[in-house]
């Protein structure tokens, strides 16, 4: 998903960074405003973008013949709300962009409307969608971080054809062209990215779960202590 | 038991996910979708002239895989730093429960939490020795 350095006519480079700006801003102040209000969440917080750090610098191979790699931004999405992706997904970026010649300053802001914006917000959507329809967590964790994953390399493939309209049968020629590389060898990572999201929460369920109840992620279960009380309670476990 | 079953299924299926196109086309060179998309916009703006360089670009292929290796090792040792630290609270704070029954009571909760703070600083030193594996 990352659109190489210069590549994007100066129009775009600009315009995507006036759009994917205020996203970030924002995010930096929700991670700013949670590391003080709840320093606890620091620990996760790491994880988060240790996550992506990860899982982006790793390519794996596709069934389409070429390789891509994942994103990583649904976990973050999931634990403490899209925005604060939106500025450790631009981090991630922005290493690559500096030390590994891996996109760029000039589409950073393309690059990171993609992977730190649209893909956690539609990882996040997938999530509620999932869990208003009555699915587990882990069903919705692994919707959150298959569909961020998707979402960001189709909206890559949509940056890359309105800067680059095809000759003949214009954006939506290119669009196709452009999808047709990025889409299809996608699938197979979501869907692994889908299942490394639901083996972490497994962990975080059992060793985090205060933190996990905190964030609205699990609803609150009774101490150990009081168990026997609540069950005696009406209406108390549906 | 059945637990460790779903996670051994779990981390099987995603290494078959990526080992059987590796095994189905062995000969296909698996070329990254950014350097496919760079070739086709070559290809169909044949005018375009890309207008910025990076600032710094990794001398070799070594050199840059390397560098990947070192973003993975970022991400994999914080991650499991925090992994080991959340499972080393969980431990003090059923070893502190089981004292605290033991104990009786009364001196239950001042116990509990003496082990709680011991063990929780021990298990924190402990965590804080880097993981290796990513």
């Amino acid at each position: 998903m990352h659109i190489a350095e210069g590549f994007l006519p100066p129009a775009h480079a600009i315009g995507w960074t006036i759009a994917a700006a205020p996203f970030v801003v924002h995010g930096a102040r929700a991670v700013v405003t949670e590391v003080r209000e709840n320093p606890e969440s620091t620990l996760l917080l790491g994880a988060a973008g240790a996550f992506t750090f990860v899982l982006s610098a790793i390519k794996l191979p596709s069934i389409t013949g070429s390789s891509s790699h994942p994103t990583g931004t649904g976990l973050g999405a999931v634990l403490f709300r899209p925005p604060v992706m939106a500025l450790l997904g631009t981090v991630v970026l922005l290493f690559q962009a500096l030390l590994l010649a891996h996109g760029g300053l000039t589409t950073l802001g393309a690059n990171a409307f993609s992977m730190a914006v649209v893909g956690p917000w539609a990882g996040y959507a997938a999530y509620r969608l999932v869990r208003r329809s009555g699915g587990g967590l882990l069903p919705g964790v692994f919707a959150a971080m298959a569909v961020a994953d998707l979402a960001t390399y189709v909206t890559t493939a949509l940056q890359l054809a309105w800067a680059h309209p095809d000759a003949a049968s214009g954006f939506a020629g290119a669009a196709a062209k452009f999808l047709s590389v990025f889409a299809f060898t996608q699938v197979p990572l979501a869907i692994g990215e889908g299942l490394l999201g639901v083996l972490l929460f497994r962990v975080l369920v059992v060793s985090a779960r205060p933190e996990l109840e905190r964030l609205g992620v699990l609803r609150r279960t009774p101490e150990p202590d009081e168990a026997p009380v609540a069950e005696a309670a009406p209406g108390g476990e549906r | 038991m059945r637990r460790h079953l779903v996670t051994a299924l779990l981390v099987l299926a995603v290494i078959a996910l990526f080992a059987t196109p590796l095994l189905l086309d062995g000969a296909s060179e698996y070329a990254g979708t950014d350097s496919q998309a760079t070739e086709l916009i070559e290809e169909s703006d044949a005018g375009y002239e890309p207008w910025f360089q990076s600032v710094f670009s990794p001398g070799s292929s070594e050199i840059e895989s390397g560098l990947f290796a070192v973003q993975a090792a970022l991400g994999g040792g914080v991650l499991g730093y925090v992994l080991g630290r959340l499972k080393g609270r969980r431990t003090a704070e059923k070893t502190a429960r089981q004292t605290a029954e033991q104990t009786g009571q009364q001196t239950a909760e001042q116990t509990g939490q003496q082990t709680a703070e011991h063990t929780g600083r021990q298990t924190a030193e402990t965590a804080a020795t880097p993981p290796t594996t990513p």
